[in-house]
């Protein structure tokens, strides 16, 4: 499997970072090195192996489905790089 | 008295209980060697008013006698862990200004137990990296040297400004955190002792995540007894971390008799590696020889699956960061790009991101957005998954024959330096994590333990593996280790 220069650009798309047409063919090499590198897995048979989905055996704990906290609206907009009126701000969404 | 930062965790203790010294005077002697110690880039944002104000608090709290182990002890805090009111960026451009208005769990209990924050300390970006090249603030550098030989290495990494900052006696311990190697191989590189408990142990809330499967907090110390001390006070269940473990702690300081006999200690057969350097292979034959004498049984075992478990990390820890850092996106908090005229939402997302992270942080989250995505998710991330079921496996399988712990290396070599390893391809630099990764895979604790010097002087590192939730028992393992190595070697001071 070989990353070609339209897929490397798919995936920064995807990852929404912006990388410049004159960087691609780098990030292709470097992506195909690394999953050059992970093609070792093929060798591992993992016929009738479960994927690890946690990896110590304990089941999440539940809890109450109550409000624990809230009423902070200023805390929580005290770090944003555009806050208005009580909103967080973005450029136009929606015409 | 002089040189009180030179302490360790448990010596200190036991002064200010017996009224020998303050939690100010030792704060200030830390004070003091930071100021002094730049040259490192170990500490990345200091908190000088904020130490003193806890000493003070702290000093009061020992007069009342009520004096918790970790009481009036000035420590270093990785910049990864949220602390209130007080810079935390993961070494990131993209969290630049960022100051949490909430406390992480465990820098809580630290602090609730009366250990006093110095300051934030230098790391690789979003803990991603071996040599703590990729931090956003520079280079932290490693206090030892070859020799008479200037040239800079690195502390390891990614908790390389916790490792220099111990080794280097500005602080009494730090808090690392360890995702594939982070806290075991930069403790190796700098001659401290470095635990990463079992996966559970300690709250990850409030720690800026990376590989949520994967990352654990664990304490860097002068020595396993600090150790022994600070992880008792990390650890404990939090109701905000639904993978935290329920379960009681041990006195784990308590459990360290030094007394091994009988336990079986198994040497993994695939741990030894082609081409590894001489000095590593005697260096592990000398800490099993040390553990034969202590009176444990020494077994060869197997652990098949060791070979992918690099090739594995490199598959789930990618796909776990990239969706973890797909938050990191202009909207809430830290680094906004300046969008040009007529830019929509989707422009900002894309530029705040490439200008906000760095080569490998970009990198890893497009590897991992590419391994999710649609016709290679099984292809990738679920063989990696059902490969990192049978690496737990081998692991259950030597622990059910009667296996008490693991000894390994704890890095392929002695610390390299700083841009040696500038022209090789990525996946170099990922091999220095080949005896730790397998650890944060299977959920194990691991600890790191200085065992040697190399030719030219610099600490190498033996690993022991214990059992989950054994970390008591792995301590006192290390600790009969520690003894017998007799490691008390200290960098000259340059800095």
């Amino acid at each position: 499997m070989s990353i070609d220069l339209e897929t490397a650009a798919k995936v920064a798309k995807l990852a929404r970072i912006k990388v410049e047409e004159d960087a691609l063919p780098a990030l292709a090499s470097e992506f195909n090195t690394i999953l050059g590198f992970i093609e070792q897995l093929n060798e591992v048979d993992v016929a009738g192996v479960e994927p690890m989905t946690s990896v110590t055996p304990q089941r999440l704990k539940r809890r109450e489905d109550v409000v624990t906290d809230g009423g902070m609206q200023d805390r929580i907009l005290s770090n944003a790089p555009d806050a208005r009126e009580g909103f967080f701000a973005v450029p136009k969404v929606v015409e | 008295m002089t040189d009180l930062n030179r302490l360790t965790l448990a010596e200190a203790r036991d002064r200010l209980r017996a009224k020998e010294t303050t939690s100010v005077e030792l704060t200030e002697a830390c004070l003091s060697a930071i100021d002094a110690a730049d040259a490192l880039g170990a500490f990345v944002h200091k908190t000088p008013e904020i130490a003193l104000e806890r000493a003070k608090a702290a000093d009061e709290r020992l007069a009342q006698g009520d004096a918790p182990a970790m009481c009036g002890l000035p420590i270093g805090i990785k910049d990864l862990f949220c602390t209130k009111g007080v810079d935390s960026q993961a070494a990131s451009r993209i969290l630049e200004g960022f100051r949490p208005e909430y406390e992480s769990t465990v820098s809580q209990q630290l602090q609730d137990a009366g250990a006093v924050m110095l300051g934030k300390l230098n790391m690789d970006e979003f803990a991603m990296g071996s040599s703590n090249e990729t931090s956003c603030y520079g280079n932290a550098v490693n206090p030892w040297r070859r020799g008479n030989d200037d040239a800079a290495l690195t502390p390891g990494g990614s908790s390389g400004g916790s490792a220099s900052a111990v080794a280097a006696d500005l602080c009494l311990a730090a808090t690392g955190t360890d995702t594939g190697g982070s806290i075991r191989q930069p403790a190796a590189f700098t001659g401290i002792v470095g635990i990463k408990p079992t996966y559970g142990r300690c709250s990850r809330w409030g720690i800026v995540a990376f590989a949520s499967s994967l990352d654990q907090a664990g304490p860097m110390t002068k020595t396993v007894r600090d150790a022994a001390i600070m992880l008792e006070t990390m650890c404990g269940h939090d109701p905000k971390d639904s993978t935290s473990a329920d379960l009681p702690v041990p006195d784990f300081e308590s459990m360290l008799t030094g007394d091994i006999r009988g336990k079986v200690i198994g040497i993994p057969k695939e741990y030894r590696m082609d081409g590894m350097p001489e000095e590593i292979e005697k260096l592990w034959a000398d800490g099993t020889a040390m553990l034969r004498d202590a009176g444990a049984e020494i077994r060869d075992i197997s652990l098949p699956h060791t070979k992918y478990a690099l090739p594995a990390y490199y598959v789930i820890a990618p796909a776990e960061a990239s969706s973890n850092l797909a938050r990191y996106d202009g909207v809430r908090y830290g680094h906004r790009a300046k969008l040009a005229q007529g830019d929509g939402i989707t422009e900002m997302y894309e530029k705040t991101r490439a200008e906000g992270f760095g080569h490998e942080v970009q990198r890893r989250v497009m590897v991992g957005t590419y391994v999710l995505s649609a016709g290679f998710y099984d292809a990738y991330y679920n063989r990696a998954r059902k490969v990192r079921t049978l690496i737990k496996r081998d692991f259950e399988q030597v622990f059910a024959d009667g296996i008490d712990a693991i000894l390994t290396p704890a890095t392929p070599s002695a610390a390299f330096g700083l841009g040696e390893m500038n022209d090789a391809d990525p996946v170099q630099m990922y091999l220095n994590d080949v005896f730790t990764v397998t650890v944060n895979l299977a959920g194990l604790p691991g600890i790191s333990v200085p065992a040697g010097l190399d030719a030219k002087g610099l600490p190498l590192g033996l690993q022991l593996i214990g059992r989950p939730w054994e970390e008591g028992d792995l301590l006192n393992t290390a600790y009969a280790l520690e003894r017998a190595a007799g490691f008390v070697a200290k960098p000259d001071k340059w800095w």
